[in-house]
């Protein structure tokens, strides 16, 4: 308990540093807000109705001003508002997450469904034809990008098989639980094949460490069963590398896949980001990257916690 | 008496090509029901290869029985062909005929079950019975093993558990289906002296409650006298010599044995302490530890620790020029932690450690326990020796490798050894470049931290020849840990005993080893295995070391010293 205090204790801090870092990168890249918001009309502006836009934007003042005045904003709830959809940048966040969030969780429940039997699999067929098979099969999953994989998807579904995947507006678990995990099951396969072959290839070898164990050796000289040695003795003293993949990959995901968002036409986070860039929309960049900073350490921490359940020695600590 | 198991001409190779590369070679011997044997072999003499045929666990290690057999007499009496049968049928013996314990326990307990659930598992897969019953079996025989206090014990997990516990564990587990055969690999090879005593004791007391055979194999000729009917000694995967225990140890007949008898390091209980280099008191030190406290915290929050380990609690002894101090105790007795204080390599909480400059500005230099870890296999040995000097602020010249090359000539290594890489070389030629390397700044005082304890005992002989050797040539001073009594009585002029981080007991090796005043001291030597003390029994005593947590800000009492000689002083045992 004492530890899990004294982590959520530094998030705050790590959090108020992302967020300098990304308020004056932003504002690194040439062009101006006005300039992305206004497009061409931008031209016709007098330098007069510039500078009170800027100063309507508040953009006139200097960067730390800025910065302070948003940190001023953040601790009542606000986030500041969005020049292109012009609403809380909250209320957009908070609007594009639920598909982000079910899109990562599929993909990470499909990645584990495959990727750790096949892992296991592999291990204990160690350097025999069907271990080369899934290790092939591995390298390519890692190896093709996803773009390649949601095009081929959509093509072989469409043309031979006349599936059309839903895309446009996103239809939430809440409305229609199924029309939802069918709108999403594709994207899902897309990201979670990449991710299957990572679990697959960590699953593996961590296998391989602890089938060499000690214990292992003890566990067969008691008589265990090979189905009894691989999932009882082996597989909990495997998972830790597991778990620590695939908490960092889940952590990716959450900040959005802006290809497969793209390629599947969904409204996730990844294309908000996107689109927050291009145009400039200065306070929505700085509350989607706070955002998905904010996940990735509770992906984190609920990874410390996954490892002490996972580990006596972690949770127990030393001798009594 | 019938015969329990029959082994004929076994053949056992490894990788690919399992006939090329065959370890066991011809391997035959029969056991009896109840008996012992005892396999006794050095490294790579294929002894565990051999027992582990026996359950046909060596095939999970890449072995392969190449030929031969191996025929084992069921319960109901009928044979079991070992060397035929398939992993399903092989199942059926391992638990429940053949039972096994390993060398190393703190490795070979399944870390993420408690020991509770690991040893019900074992009742499960061997009589049937379903967990309630399972359970309650468990918790009788943790009580058979002894552990104090089984009930509580039942949850623990290995780690929370100390080394000599954890073989009880073992031991339990592997009891607790009542096999008629117990297969001991290297039982206490990893446990403290006075722990390998128990573990001894109490295999033999079981044994006896049994009546199952036993097959101990051991490095040490010296344990097995003890325990064993019968002595096997094998080498390069053959057996030199097999006949009962009393004829093998009085009158060896083959020339290995005989070797192996004259290799093990015999403790003579101070009478074969070293003569050379009498101590001159007014002699300056070279080294002047004085209160030497190292402490751990442990526990408590960020700011605020709630107490800390007393690694080494107030340590003070001198060491002169040309003399061998030796640090004994047992694991967690804080000699290591004060050997890497004395360089350094941990903070000190407190005390001085004075050493005087005299050849070289490194004047303290060490060796470690593990050759094969503590030499980087990256790096030939060219580039290792050069180390410390290139460290040290000296260029890599002519004279640089004259030294190496005349270092190398001393520890009797070849001198094109020097483009060779650590690999290429033995665990003896390993730790000799390890002593080599520590010579290189020409210290006054080398630190050797168990420097022969993973050595065979015949290499670690000649490695102690050479050390003294050294010693005598330039006049170094060594400051010795070790576990091992029988290589301190070869090596020490004088020896300090350590327990629970403090000395209890220093002074000259004879008067220390022969007559051990203080009550550790005495457990310490009474469990040093010994052939000639083999008709004596070992009672089964459960006493841990105590804690070495303190509570912050806690401070041992002053110590109070006996004079027990002329150099001879022992601590008062009141505090605790």
């Amino acid at each position: 308990m004492n530890y899990l205090a004294q982590r959520l204790l530094t998030f705050p801090l790590i959090l108020l540093g992302v967020s300098v870092l990304v308020f004056v990168s932003i504002r690194m890249i040439p062009g101006s807000q006005i300039t992305a918001m206004l497009g061409t009309e931008a031209g016709m502006l007098t330098a007069a109705q510039r500078e009170a836009l800027a100063a309507y934007f508040g953009i006139d003042q200097p960067v730390w001003t800025q910065y302070f005045r948003w940190l001023a904003g953040l601790f009542q709830g606000d986030l500041g508002v969005s020049t292109i959809y012009a609403r809380p940048v909250l209320n957009v966040i908070l609007e594009r997450f639920p598909l982000t969030l079910q899109l990562a969780l599929m993909s990470m429940t499909i990645a584990l469904c495959i990727g750790l039997p096949l892992g296991v699999f592999a291990a204990t067929r160690n350097e025999r034809p069907s271990d080369l098979i899934v290790r092939i099969l591995a390298m390519l999953g890692q190896s093709t990008p996803n773009f390649v994989i949601g095009i081929l998807l959509i093509y072989f579904l469409s043309v031979f098989f006349g599936i059309v995947p839903a895309m446009g507006t996103f239809t939430p678990l809440t409305v229609d639980p199924l029309a939802s995990f069918g709108q999403l099951f594709w994207p899902a396969v897309t990201l979670g094949f990449a991710f299957a072959a990572s679990v697959t290839r960590i699953s593996r070898s961590a296998m391989l460490d602890v089938l060499s164990d000690d214990y292992i050796r003890t566990a067969r000289s008691k008589g265990a069963s090979s189905m009894s040695v691989i999932w009882r003795h082996a597989l909990p003293n495997a998972l830790i590398p597991v778990v620590t993949l695939s908490g960092v990959e889940f952590g990716y995901l959450l900040g959005g896949a802006v290809i497969v968002e793209q390629i599947f036409a969904l409204p996730g986070l990844g294309r908000l980001v996107l689109d927050a860039i291009t145009q400039r929309d200065y306070a929505l960049v700085q509350g989607t990257v706070l955002f998905i900073a904010f996940n990735f350490l509770i992906v984190n921490l609920l990874v410390d916690l996954a490892y002490a359940a996972l580990d006596p020695r972690i949770r127990i600590g030393g001798r009594k | 008496m019938t015969k329990l198991l029959s082994v004929r001409d076994l053949r056992v190779g490894f990788g690919n090509d399992s006939k090329a590369n065959e370890v066991v070679k011809g391997v035959s011997f029969d056991l009896a029901s109840g008996e012992t044997l005892a396999i006794v072999g050095e490294s790579g003499s294929g002894k565990s290869v051999t027992a582990l045929s026996i359950n046909r666990l060596v095939d999970f290690g890449g072995g392969r029985i190449t030929g031969g057999s191996i025929v084992l007499t069921r319960a109901d009496g009928t044979a079991f062909d070992v060397t035929g049968s398939k992993e399903a049928a092989l199942r059926q013996i391992r638990g429940r005929d053949v039972g096994m314990i390993f060398q190393e326990p703190m490795t070979s307990l399944n870390p993420v079950h408690t020991i509770g659930d690991q040893i019900a598992e074992a009742v499960r897969l061997n009589s049937g019975l379903r967990s309630d019953a399972a359970r309650k079996a468990a918790l009788d025989v943790l009580d058979r093993v002894r552990i104090p206090d089984a009930k509580s014990r039942m949850d623990y997990y290995p780690h929370q558990l100390s080394g000599g516990m954890r073989q009880r564990v073992m031991i339990a587990m592997a009891l607790v289906a009542s096999p008629r055969l117990l297969i001991a690999d290297e039982p206490t090879t990893a446990l403290d002296v006075t722990v390998q005593a128990q573990i001894l004791a109490l295999l033999a007391e079981l044994r006896a409650e049994t009546g199952m055979a036993m097959i101990f194999i051991t490095h040490d000729i010296g344990l097995v006298a003890g325990i064993a009917d019968r002595i096997m000694v094998m080498q390069h995967g053959v057996v030199v010599e097999q006949d009962e225990t009393s004829n093998v140890l009085d009158n060896p007949q083959h020339e290995y044995t005989q070797h192996l008898l004259r290799a093990v390091p015999h403790f003579a209980s101070g009478n074969a302490v070293r003569t050379d280099g009498e101590r001159v008191p007014a002699r300056e030190p070279v080294v002047k530890v004085d209160d030497l406290v190292v402490r751990f915290p442990v526990g408590g929050g960020w700011l605020k620790p709630k107490g800390a380990i007393h690694a080494v609690d107030g340590v003070s002894f001198d060491l002169v020029a040309g003399e061998t101090l030796a640090i004994v105790g047992e694991s967690g007795s804080g000699k290591s932690t004060t050997a890497r204080a004395i360089l350094g390599l941990v903070d000190k909480q407190r005390g001085d450690i004075a050493a005087t400059t005299g050849r070289s500005k490194r004047p303290i230099q060490m060796v470690f326990q593990d050759p094969f870890a503590s030499l980087n296999p990256r790096l030939d040995v060219e580039a290792l020796m050069a180390e410390p000097a290139i460290a040290n602020g000296q260029k890599h010249d002519k004279a640089l490798r004259e030294r190496m090359a005349f270092l190398l000539d001393k520890v009797g290594l070849p001198e094109d050894a020097l483009k060779r890489y650590p690999h290429q070389f033995s665990g003896g030629q390993r730790q000799r470049l390890c002593i080599a390397r520590a010579l290189m700044l020409n210290p006054d005082v080398v630190v050797l931290d168990e420097a022969v304890s993973a050595l065979d005992v015949s290499v670690q002989a000649k490695v102690l020849d050479l050390l003294i050797d050294l010693q005598h040539e330039f006049r170094l001073a060594y400051l010795f840990i070790s576990h091992d009594m029988a290589v301190v009585e070869r090596i020490a002029h004088r020896v300090a005993v350590m327990y629970a981080g403090q000395i209890v007991e220093i002074g000259d090796a004879k008067a220390v080893l022969a007559s051990p005043q203080h009550s550790y001291t005495k457990r310490l030597i009474a469990a040093v295995p010994a052939i000639e003390r083999r008709k004596q029994h070992f009672a089964v005593d459960v006493t841990q070391v105590p804690s070495l947590v303190r509570p912050a800000g806690y401070e041992p009492p002053d110590a109070r010293w006996r004079e027990a000689g002329s150099d001879h002083r022992v601590r008062h045992e009141d505090t605790p």
